[in-house]
């Protein structure tokens, strides 16, 4: 065994790994710089836009009959999404028995004063239901569970 | 309770002993004031039913729940004794003024036993501008005099040529008035031809007459983004200063709520078809909630039939006394206080004193 021959080649692995560590966090960082997800006016306007176009379609089903079966809209007993406090969910919900979230309070009132459908909790309905009432809501205090 | 009063129990035994007490969702109101001589007038009771929001659905399809709760108010006011004079219809009879939900409600209501007096809502008129009302139902705006009071109708929810003359259709004119919340929306108005006519109306009644005015919409200003708004109230206000008593009463508030201005005490009355929140709720825009109105509770939506509710006001000497009563809520009484000048509530007035449910979420 040549122990000495061994000894350089661990210095230069050493060496070598430091220059690829380098150059990777170079390339990492021009990358990123060139491609990366970075915190631009433009960037944070695309992604408003996004969720306001959700709301506002929240807003058209919260004001529709789509949702029922009897032509009732949400926004009859809920005007500006008003008496829907999602700042209180998860809660405890007396006629579905336990505690549950809001979409399952939007899916109660589909099926019982709409007499419609309930939607899947990933329907894009169903998120935009809730983009819309989160937004009426704003500065509302976070009450976790209060009734 | 003073002498000659009717007394709560006293009413409720009258009524029959009545289990549907407790869900009526209409209000009776007994005036006993007849001017200042008291006793020396005669005393009577009238009902209040409003907002049943008839919705039609297709053919002969309507919503159901809209349909009981007229139904309720309509079969207990034929069970009541002794039995009220006449009823008062606030309004809001149909849900988008169909001719279907129109037929539908006189139909319903052609069930009472005693005359009704129409008061009419947005939901009645935007679709043809209250042609099939005027021939079918009422007048939309007049008055009457009944047992030494005078009573005045006015159509409180006209507003602007502008605004009417934006939409294509009727349909999209009902659409857009028919939205609580809508940011297209425009206020409500008596108007100057119908003031030049109340005016009139009253050139001849004394300061001293109890005067009751019924109206639709609130005639003062709660909240406009909401149209709970009448932009000419004041002129209306000013028009009924001279008179020792008035009294309004509103239906399209679908909520408790109480105010004084000056020498006028206004009520609003229960819908029949469901409640609405206090625009305090909602935090986005300010709102003129009456400072001395004790917020009914916010309802359970696993009864049906709760936010809605029934009352009866005594008057006497130009002093009301109006008795809320709310489904899975206690009962209220709002008593005109002399030393505050204002309706008071007797038991919750005070924010401490108020029952949990009236200030959680």
């Amino acid at each position: 065994m040549d122990y000495p021959h061994t000894f350089r080649d661990k210095s230069k692995s050493k060496i070598l790994f430091g220059i690829f560590v380098s150059v990777f966090f170079f390339t990492f960082g021009i990358v990123s710089l060139v491609f990366g997800d970075d915190w631009e006016k433009s960037n944070v306007d695309k992604w408003n836009a996004a969720f306001m176009e959700t709301v506002a379609q929240g807003e058209k089903l919260f004001h529709g009959p789509q949702l029922g079966g009897n032509t009732v809209q949400c926004a009859m007993c809920h005007p500006n999404a008003t008496n829907t406090h999602p700042e209180t969910y998860p809660k405890f919900q007396k006629q579905i028995g336990k505690v549950s979230t809001l979409r399952e309070m939007i899916n109660w009132c589909i099926q019982n004063p709409l007499q419609g459908k309930p939607l899947a909790y990933d329907d894009p309905k169903m998120i935009a239901l809730e983009a819309y009432i989160m937004f009426e809501r704003r500065n509302s205090v976070l009450v976790p569970g209060k009734h | 309770m003073e002498e000659g009063k009717l007394s709560r129990k006293d009413f409720l035994r009258r009524t029959g002993g009545l289990l549907a007490a407790s869900i009526v969702p209409m209000s009776l109101v007994e005036i006993a004031c007849g001017g200042r001589g008291k006793g020396t007038h005669e005393k009577f009771t009238f009902a209040f039913i409003s907002d049943p929001h008839l919705t039609h659905i297709k053919g002969t399809n309507f919503v159901r729940n809209f349909d009981s709760g007229l139904n309720k108010a309509i079969e207990t006011v034929n069970l009541m004794f002794p039995r009220p004079d006449f009823v008062v219809f606030g309004g809001d009879l149909a849900q988008l003024g169909k001719r279907e939900e129109l037929d539908h409600g006189m139909e319903l209501l052609s069930k009472l036993k005693v005359p009704v007096k129409f008061v009419i809502g947005e939901h009645d008129y935007y679709l043809d501008m209250g042609n099939y009302w005027q021939d079918k139902i009422s007048k939309l705006n007049y008055s009457f005099d009944h047992k030494g009071v005078h009573f005045v109708v006015l159509n409180s929810i006209l507003t602007y040529d502008t605004w009417i003359k934006r939409w294509k259709t009727p349909e999209e004119r009902m659409n857009e008035m028919a939205r609580l919340d809508n940011p297209n929306g425009s206020p409500f108005m008596v108007g100057d031809d119908q003031i030049a006519w109340l005016k009139k109306d009253l050139e001849n009644i004394k300061n001293g007459t109890p005067l009751v005015v019924l109206s639709h919409s609130p005639l003062y200003k709660i909240y406009k983004p909401w149209n709970f708004w009448t932009d000419d109230a004041e002129k209306i206000q000013s028009v009924l200063s001279r008179f020792d008593n008035v009294t309004v009463f509103h239906g399209h508030v679908h909520q408790v709520l109480y105010n004084q201005i000056k020498n006028i005490s206004f009520y609003a009355l229960m819908s029949t078809a469901w409640p609405w929140p206090y625009p305090e709720s909602y935090t986005q825009s300010p709102h003129y909630i009456p400072k001395m109105t004790v917020f009914m509770n916010r309802q359970d939506p696993f009864h049906e039939r709760d936010g809605t509710g029934w009352a009866f006001v005594n008057m006497d000497n130009a002093r009301e006394e109006m008795h809320y009563k709310l489904w899975e809520n206690k009962d209220r009484i709002v008593k005109y206080d002399d030393s505050a000048g204002h309706p008071v509530d007797s038991t919750y007035q005070k924010p401490e004193s108020r029952i949990l449910p009236q200030t959680h979420y």
